[in-house]
């Protein structure tokens, strides 16, 4: 069908395209989390915000889920360096996300203050924390992680949890929070009324702010302050290879070669500036759909700016930089790669379509009204 | 270097959150199914009663199905965190079905899941009938998937090794997905979901007969539960997984240790009801046996043999002294892929390369072993045989149990007075744990007879670790202990609370608790 090399690129736009999704999708749930405990100043007031992604936000997490399938199964090596290197990381990313599904079902069928109350802060550390380590996690892929790998292909890593909080991975964590807050914001501009929308609003105007202002000093710091990875061995991109057989260098500025090399990457970074500062202006006017695209936008421009400006390598080792696993050496076998493609082709447009559906069904405004007349059958 | 600590401690964290996520999901199968029988009810007669079960045992679900995502998430991480050389090994080919089970289970389940609880006032009572039976079909459809995955662990098909990539390649997907075992083990699995569900609604229902509360409602569920649930537990026995047991030579020794079949007998064996194994001297003492019994539930004929557990072991031994022969020329072919002879004999010997592997235990090099470390290694071959012949029996007789439960209330419903049978319907209430001891104690068979293997026969379970301390082993065991003990306390708890104010959590005003003079609870 296809040959290795193109299967591979096809493979990377896959997992670029699964993170975008993901991030679009859940983005928006992790920012309402983290939002929740705020936004909300009653009880109903929080029923509302819950109820806003109540019947949708395990579709979206589904994301994250296929993301690790895809991972396992197009990306083998990779799945197994990144999950066991960061392994404290991965744990506390999965304990946050325990007292998600428990926390939107449990939460409103004890009529407890108390209790009610631990829920909504256990939503929001689950919430909090998954944008925190994935962003984390993301920084520290741009430095490269300190793991290596023996001849039989056997990772060691020589990080520990703390030596993830490095200044650069710390700034990540700011921009994708502010990121997901205002994405969060902007569903929450579409999805309810008055006291809350007009609470979002205000996070929306400074959230889109920080955002850019903290994007562009990361762009500036990728370019002068940080070491960026380039294979310099020949590499044969048709055939199964062993990460090992490579000579990669590490200096300053590399990360920026891709936009020499392909111009048109720049529009990624661009766009995602003018998306940001634009959404503010579309939820003040009541565009409320219209900001939520360019919210996503954002969201999908800041995720291939990251990616593609280390396009081949997909996790860049800052300990033995030759064990660094790029797209022509960590993917899975052609014939496995080809399945996969035939059946993300099949079932991920069916995804799309059914999960458009729902929204479309569960569409309209949560009110404070609807929660009352509905005690007993809403979150 | 990993240690053994690492490996046992792996093993545990593993077999523990597995365990714990595998309290949910049979219910989770069962019950979607359940919901989406009542529902049709409901569609066909348009009786409110079949809405009001639907909703009440779905909040019932909700709860359960909570824990279930939970849980779930654990078991795709913990492959990359924990099993590291294992996902690199096999990721091609385990993978596979993990990625699809993403996009076309997952989805579907966790998709509907919100319109099933939030879309009875916007959908039509076809669609949302429909959003139901999609819900079912995607928590059976996972199972499926993961089934394939799993039996691909017991019976690896359609791989091969490849020395350049240092991995195992997927090379006939077909053989993957119809793997016999991955047919046996999924009608298993899901018939005991239903068996599962089945048993949860027949007990619950049977408290509120017992204490003469909502009678209707609790009759037509018993109903419902005591037909389905006869179907299925005569599914889970009639086409129980042993079958699957004569495929691979794996699945032979689990076979051989469940029975304690320490000799290979004349076609057909005699089925060892019960008796004393003892590892020692190879027999089982004071064994009482049942002739033909065993040769033909295993291999469903009268001339089929049941490979005894000696015959096994002599057979691991050459393939064991294959292996390293595969290992050493590996060796050579490694350093240079161009050796044409090294590449002959490895061709030769690479279906054993597995069990050379199992010698890494005890030698670095595999080749230099000493014979006392292949007796180690060929012991190691074959599970010990008194935890996989009492699991398998403690699985078999809360089974027969259950089965005279489920036709005792089939009976008794045909007649009329299943709700007058006080004994019936308390043992139908405190046989609630049954099908989840059954379970249980079915994946410890799975599983534990799969030892020494994570992959049979091909990748030994002390290689398939990734490089943690026991450290952080111990952290991570603790903190699954703290989170999941706290978050089986708070389910149980509203599981709890939920049954006992039964359909009157509904508020609709036709139930017990919401009518005058009805005690509170």
């Amino acid at each position: 069908m296809f040959d290795y090399e193109l299967l591979r690129i096809i493979w990377w736009g896959i997992l670029v395209f699964l993170i975008c999704g993901f991030a679009v999708m859940d983005g928006f749930d992790f920012g309402i989390g983290m939002l929740l405990p705020f936004l909300g100043k009653t009880d109903d007031e929080r029923r509302v915000i819950l109820n806003s992604i109540g019947p949708t936000w395990e579709g979206n997490q589904t994301w994250l889920v296929t993301l690790g399938g895809i991972t396992f199964g197009a990306w083998s090596l990779v799945y197994a360096v990144l999950f066991s290197g960061v392994y404290a990381g991965l744990l506390l990313l999965l304990f946050a996300l325990f007292l998600r599904p428990v926390g939107f079902d449990y939460r409103s069928k004890v009529t407890n203050p108390n209790w009610r109350s631990a829920w909504d802060w256990a939503l929001f550390v689950g919430g909090a924390t998954p944008a925190i380590v994935l962003s984390l996690a993301a920084g520290n892929l741009m430095i490269g992680l300190p793991f290596e790998l023996d001849a039989d292909l056997r990772s060691s890593y020589a990080g520990g949890f703390w030596d993830l909080f490095q200044l650069f991975p710390l700034l990540c964590v700011l921009v994708g929070v502010a990121l997901c807050v205002m994405h969060g914001a902007v569903f929450l501009h579409l999805r309810t009324e008055n006291a809350i929308a007009e609470r979002a609003q205000i996070v929306i105007r400074w959230s889109s702010i920080l955002f850019v202002g903290l994007f562009l000093v990361a762009g500036i710091w990728v370019a002068f302050g940080l070491d960026g990875y380039k294979i310099t061995s020949a590499i044969d991109t048709t055939i199964t290879a062993n990460p090992l057989h490579k000579t990669v260098v590490k200096s300053t500025g590399l990360w920026l070669e891709n936009y020499g090399t392909y111009p048109l990457l720049l529009l990624a970074p661009l766009m995602t500036v003018i998306s940001a500062l634009l959404t503010p202006f579309f939820t003040a006017k009541n565009h409320s759909a219209t900001a939520f695209v360019l919210s996503s936008l954002a969201m999908i421009g800041a995720i291939v700016t990251a990616g593609g400006s280390m396009f081949p390598f997909v996790l860049p080792s800052s300990l033995s930089a030759a064990s660094s696993l790029t797209i022509w050496d960590s993917s899975a076998s052609r014939y496995s790669l080809q399945l996969l493609l035939v059946a993300t082709v099949i079932f991920m447009p069916i995804v799309m379509a059914y999960t458009s559906w729902v929204y479309k069904v569960m569409r309209g405004k949560v009110t404070v009204e609807q929660i009352q007349d509905n005690q007993h059958t809403m979150y | 270097m990993i240690t053994n600590e690492v490996v046992e401690l792996s093993r545990l964290q593993f077999a523990l959150t597995a365990m714990y996520h595998f309290l949910f999901v049979p219910l989770t199968i069962g019950l979607s199914f359940l919901l989406a029988i009542m529902e049709s009810l409901y569609v066909m007669t348009g009786k409110q009663i079949y809405k009001d079960m639907t909703r009440f045992w779905g909040k019932l679900f909700g709860i359960n199905f909570a824990m279930g995502v939970t849980t779930g998430l654990t078991m795709e991480f913990q492959f990359g965190t924990n099993w590291a050389y294992y996902s690199h090994y096999v990721g091609d080919i385990f993978g596979v079905p993990l990625a699809i089970e993403g996009m076309m289970a997952f989805f579907l389940e966790s998709t509907f899941v919100g319109l099933f609880f939030f879309g009875w006032d916007r959908l039509s009572k076809m669609q949302h009938l429909s959003t139901t039976w999609l819900l079912a079909l995607g928590t059976n459809l996972s199972a499926l998937w993961i089934l394939i995955a799993n039996a691909w662990m017991q019976n690896p098909v359609g791989a091969e090794f490849n020395y350049d990539t240092m991995r195992m390649e997927l090379t006939n997907f077909s053989e993957l997905v119809f793997n016999p075992v991955a047919q046996v083990k999924f009608v298993h699995t899901v018939a005991a979901g239903y068996v599962t569900g089945s048993m949860f609604v027949l007990g619950i229902s049977a408290l509120y007969l017992l204490k003469r509360r909502d009678i209707p409602f609790a009759r037509r569920s018993f109903r419902i539960a005591s037909g389905f649930g006869l179907a299925a537990i005569l599914s889970v026995i009639v086409l129980g997984d042993e079958s699957g047991y004569t495929v691979g030579e794996v699945q032979k020794a689990k076979l051989a240790a469940i029975e304690a079949e320490w000799e290979t007998e004349e076609a057909p064996a005699s089925f060892t009801l019960i008796g004393l194994p003892n590892e020692e001297t190879m027999t089982t003492d004071y064994a009482i046996k049942f002739p033909y019994l065993l040769g033909l539930i295993a291999t469903r004929s009268l001339d089929g043999t049941v490979d005894g557990i000696k015959e096994i072991r002599e057979r691991k031994r050459r393939r064991i002294n294959s292996g390293m022969v595969a290992y050493e020329n590996l060796q050579i072919l490694r350093e240079d892929k161009t050796n044409e002879i090294a590449k002959a004999i490895f061709e030769k010997h690479k279906v054993d390369l597995g069990h050379g592997l199992l010698l890494k235990k005890y030698t670095e090099n595999v080749t230099d072993a000493t014979p006392e470390q292949i007796e180690l290694a060929i012991k190691d071959s074959i599970p010990r045989v008194a935890p996989m012949f009492w699991t398998f029996r403690g699985m078999v007789f809360c089974g027969v149990l259950m089965l005279f439960i489920f036709v005792a209330s089939f009976y008794f419903n045909a007649k009329r007075t299943a709700h007058n049978q006080r004994w019936l319907l308390k043992m139908a209430f405190y046989g609630i744990p049954l099908p989840w001891i059954a379970s249980e104690l079915g994946w410890v068979v799975a599983e534990y007879g799969r030892q020494p293997w994570t992959i049979a026969g091909i990748l030994p379970t002390h290689l398939s670790t990734s490089s943690l301390s026991s450290y952080q082993l111990y952290a991570s065991i603790a903190g699954f202990f703290v989170m999941y003990s706290a978050l089986l306390v708070i389910e149980l708890f509203l599981m709890i609370k939920y049954i006992k104010l039964g359909p009157s959590s509904l508020h609709t005003g036709n139930y017990h608790f919401e009518k005058e003079g009805a005690t509170h609870v």
